[in-house]
């Protein structure tokens, strides 16, 4: 049994851990990452010694000590927080984020800090000052990003469960080319304070697990309003495991027209539409609908996120934290500290973002931005009048090589084509595995909600899941 | 060439909260360095603003008080800068939709002739924004440190139309301003500590001209007469500019007050380009009308009002009343000598002519007055009753003021009441005529003026104790 723990779902270890002790969990994903992590990369830093266990409760918490590993744009105080970036290599946080201080709360353990793109800026975790995440699917391919190492630690079964962030897909995509499922919930339904900000109106922490139910159980720890975070909703959090029912009978699920179009891998394209015709013959009604403003998702979020971006940045300066490089004077100081401390991604999100801000040019980019946004929200809008979920694919294609779209930034940004939207409509997404390419590589899909309904994406997420039995496929690693 | 100043003034006002702006940092004065921070405005990586709400409800206050229109949503924007005392260098400000716009602030400057006509100065805008760190220099050797106390402490900044038209004016915008301010109680609008600041945008045109000159804007001010000497420096600067066929160029001067002159930091094409865009970790949100009204519902009698009033309840000329009124105080320290029933006009010219000039000289403010109202009355009264003239009472305050003592005991101890005892005068007038027969019969024979001498003489023989009009009294009817 115990050889196998490092294979447990949450909802397992936390049965197991509540009746015995976390601690051979621990000890077994702690063997297992210095086996692994080697090859894959997924964790930055990790220290068994430095472990934050939960303080003993007299009454049974939640998560039972059970570890959890953080992407490493989420601050934990007294540790190292550096968003896989040379300019905040070696940054302390003085705090925790208000998701470690709900998950220590809940008493889990705090377990290891996961690679990522350098600031969340890239779709495949290549970006990271740190060195390249590998899927561990297939050691020659990228697990996706930004949140890669949360993605590859759960596929890997170096991690039970891991949080993530997504501001245009960054958690969804990586599940997806990993083979796990991972939830951007509504924005604002989790706190952000402590979320080492990209695209403020965008970033949503969510998580990376082995199932739904698992999905849930977290969500249920993280979600609720913080007073901390102005653009946390106070709306009531349900019970997120009492909606998993497996029963679509009667759910409308619409196949955005504008989603299955060239350019979509054809084994994705054939795996989502079987997904779709699984539901069909569970009880659900599946139907065509549209999006139609799709074709400018892509380009208004790099307007617009990148134009939160380069204010977001501003503040790595080199004056109170991270890298300062001496220089002769102050002007020197900045061009040289952002120069070194930054890569190249964030240097081209930080220009891009600088421009589309600047006097002349803010009508014309920004505010058309912001203006097409709202665009595509009302899409949404509409289309959930007539459907209650949307189903589509996570990404065009599978995991890709390392190194394929390092050289074609316009490449890599369109592997987010799909999940960019959501982020837009600051509306709930789960990606969970549909299936698996010729070559063993897994497919996934995606499910999109109304704003705060997420009971009804964990419900058609669980039933597909049971029905396909999809997350019981290991990487043979 | 007669030329005509145009002034606007930019003042950045430090709202008297107890937290910042954004977080529950305290936002006391003269704390040890970087006391007052936490990870929101230090601008720690993850942090998040969250708006203080009494911050807002002083900045609608202040809309108010300057009958501005609220604004229905509250709106906050970034100002993008690299500056060190800028942690996250950018500063949540208000940028196309401050929580105030479009009110007035009427004036009132005295004229050479006398006279004080009220001008109206329109209130562009009064937003929201947080203010920056400081910079240490002094005794630091390789570099500078910064103190970020006072980054994230509220500030609302009050834009006037170019609407003032000399330094006198600008000065006397401030001096109303801060009056309006202080009646508000929303902040204590110290210069010295840096809770109030000017800025000033200042042109010149010729006389009769309709468009505006080229602009410079003029920082660093300590205080309000400094606004007035820098304005008057810069206006005469750029009619020598014009007046020698060159052009004034838009740029930002500092004022050096040891110099007395404006010096040139930037000009317009090295000026930043602060790339505003909406905050987005501050949701807009609606201010009610409800909310606005509850505001408008909580202020207080402000200064004008407060002038009027005594004009019209205590007959003061509009100048005494508007002295009284212009600090908050003092207009409460002379209503607080009416309540120990001291007459109106009386106090009204005591306080002004001798209190303030004792006030001066000691540099001891209003509130902290060693001649509390009542003592102050107490004097007055002494004068109303004839227990002592109005030319002793100029020698009992000053003793009050070092003393601390009532006006009565200064009086009993010193012998100092008036005598009005009319034999005890009548005895000193019959040696006063004899000793001087030539001036009476002067007096006799139609020189008026002579009597002034004769009550002189009267009031020397009595040590200053006579009652000068009974002496006068007296004196008419023995030499009729």
């Amino acid at each position: 049994m115990s050889d196998n723990l490092h294979q447990l779902t949450l909802k397992k270890a936390i049965e197991i851990a509540s009746k015995q002790s976390a601690q051979p969990i621990l000890k077994t994903l702690t063997e297992r990452i210095k086996v692994l992590n080697p090859r894959i990369n997924a964790f930055l830093r990790f220290d068994p010694e430095k472990i934050f266990l939960p303080s003993p409760a007299p009454y049974p918490l939640p998560l039972s000590g059970v570890p959890i590993s953080i992407k490493d744009n989420i601050c934990i105080q007294g540790r190292q927080t550096t968003c896989a970036s040379k300019i905040l290599a070696g940054h302390v946080s003085p705090y925790d984020a208000t998701v470690i201080e709900k998950l220590k709360n809940a008493g889990a353990a705090i377990f290891g800090q996961c690679n990522m793109d350098e600031f969340a800026f890239g779709s495949s975790s290549e970006t990271s000052a740190f060195g390249i995440v590998r899927n561990p699917w297939d050691l020659e391919r990228v697990p996706g990003g930004s949140s890669g190492g949360s993605a590859a630690a759960v596929a890997a079964d170096m991690a039970i469960a891991a949080l993530g962030s997504d501001t245009g897909g960054s958690i969804r995509q990586p599940a997806s080319f990993c083979g796990v499922v991972g939830l951007k919930p509504t924005y604002g339904r989790v706190s952000r304070y402590g979320l080492i900000a990209f695209g403020s109106s965008f970033d949503q922490i969510g998580s990376i697990t082995k199932t739904v139910e698992d999905s849930a159980i977290l969500l249920n720890v993280l979600a609720g309003h913080d007073h901390r975070d102005s653009t946390s909703a106070n709306e009531p959090v349900p019970d997120y495991t009492q909606a998993l029912k497996r029963d679509v009978r009667g759910l409308k699920i619409g196949l955005p027209a504008e989603y299955f179009v060239n350019g979509l891998d054809p084994e994705v394209a054939k795996s989502v539409q079987a997904a779709a015709e699984t539901f069909k013959k569970l009880g659900a009604e599946i139907k065509s609908v549209s999006l139609p403003h799709t074709q400018y998702a892509v380009a208004v979020y790099y307007i617009v996120a990148v134009a939160e971006a380069s204010s977001n940045l501003g503040r790595f300066d080199g004056v109170e934290y991270g890298l300062r490089v001496p220089a002769k004077d102050l002007r020197e100081m900045y061009f040289e500290t952002r120069d070194q401390g930054f890569g190249q991604e964030a240097k081209r999100r930080i220009l891009l973002g600088t421009f589309v801000l600047s006097a002349g040019y803010y009508e014309a980019y920004y505010l058309k931005g912001q203006k097409v946004r709202t665009l595509i929200r009302q899409d949404f809008e509409r289309a959930f009048k007539e459907a209650d979920l949307l189903l589509c694919p996570t990404a065009p294609t599978a995991a890709f090589k390392i190194g394929e779209k390092m050289e074609d930034p316009l490449a890599m940004y369109l592997s987010d084509i799909f999940t960019i939207p959501v982020n837009l409509a600051g509306i709930p997404a789960i990606s969970i595995p549909c299936g698996f390419t010729s070559s063993n590589l897994p497919i996934g899909m995606q499910l999109m909600a109304r704003p705060f309904d997420e009971e009804t994406l964990f419900r058609a997420a669980f039933t597909f899941e049971q029905e396909s039995e999809l997350y019981k496929r290991k990487p043979n690693l | 060439m007669d030329y005509e100043p145009v002034i606007g003034l930019e003042v950045h006002v430090q709202l008297g909260t107890r937290s910042k702006l954004f977080c529950a940092c305290s936002t006391e004065f003269g704390s040890e360095p970087n006391k007052n921070t936490c990870p929101v405005c230090l601008g720690w990586p993850g942090s998040l603003p969250v708006l203080n709400e009494e911050a807002l409800k002083f900045a609608i206050k202040v809309g108010l008080a300057l009958s501005c229109e609220v604004s229905s949503r509250l709106k906050f924007d970034r100002k993008n800068y690299f500056y060190p005392d800028l942690p996250k260098a950018y500063q949540i400000s208000q940028y196309d939709m401050p929580v105030n716009k479009g009110g007035f602030l009427l004036v009132e400057v005295k004229t050479p002739e006398g006279g004080m006509p009220e001008k109206k100065i329109g209130i562009t805008r009064a937003h929201l924004e947080e203010d920056a760190g400081k910079l240490l220099h002094e005794g630091i050797k390789d570099g500078s440190l910064v103190d970020y106390n006072r980054a994230g402490m509220p500030l609302l900044e009050i834009v006037s139309e170019p609407d003032l038209r000399s330094p006198e004016e600008a000065y006397a915008y401030l001096v109303s301003l801060k009056a309006i301010l202080q009646y508000l109680e929303v902040s204590d609008c110290n210069m010295e500590e840096g809770s109030l600041r000017c800025d000033a945008n200042i042109s010149v045109r010729k006389k009769g001209e309709t468009q505006f000159g080229t602009r410079a804007e003029i920082k660093n001010m300590n205080s309000f007469k400094a606004v007035q000497k820098a304005a008057q420096y810069e206006i005469e600067r750029q009619i020598n500019v014009l007046e020698n066929h060159e052009r004034v160029i838009q740029e930002t001067r500092l004022w050096n007050e040891m110099k007395g002159q404006t010096f040139s930091m930037r000009s317009k094409e090295e000026a930043h380009d602060y790339r505003y865009f909406p905050e987005p970790d501050l949701v807009p949100f609606t201010i009610s009308r409800e909310t606005v009204e509850a505001i408008r519902q909580t202020l207080p009698e402000l200064p004008a009002g407060r002038a009027k009033r005594f004009m019209k309840d205590y007959a003061l000329s509009q100048y005494d009343a508007f002295v009284l009124v212009q600090e908050k105080n003092l207009g409460d320290y002379y209503e607080d000598c009416l309540k120990e029933k001291g007459n109106a006009k009386l106090v009204s010219n005591w306080i002004q002519s001798e209190l303030l000039a004792l006030l001066n000289a000691y540099k001891v403010s209003i509130e902290k007055s060693p001649v509390k109202p009542k003592d102050l009355a107490g004097l007055v009264r002494l004068i109303e009753n004839n227990t002592i003239s109005g030319k002793m009472a100029k020698d009992v305050l000053p003793a009050m003021f070092e003393t601390g003592q009532s006006a009565e005991a200064i009086v009993k101890e010193k012998g100092l009441e008036q005598v009005s005892d009319t034999k005890q005068i009548e005895a000193i007038a019959d040696r006063v005529i004899q000793a001087n027969p030539k001036v009476a019969d002067d007096f006799r024979t139609g020189k008026k003026q002579a009597l002034g001498f004769l009550v002189g003489q009267i009031m020397k023989e009595s040590k200053g104790k006579a009652n000068p009009q009974l002496a006068n009294q007296i004196l008419e009817q023995k030499l009729k």
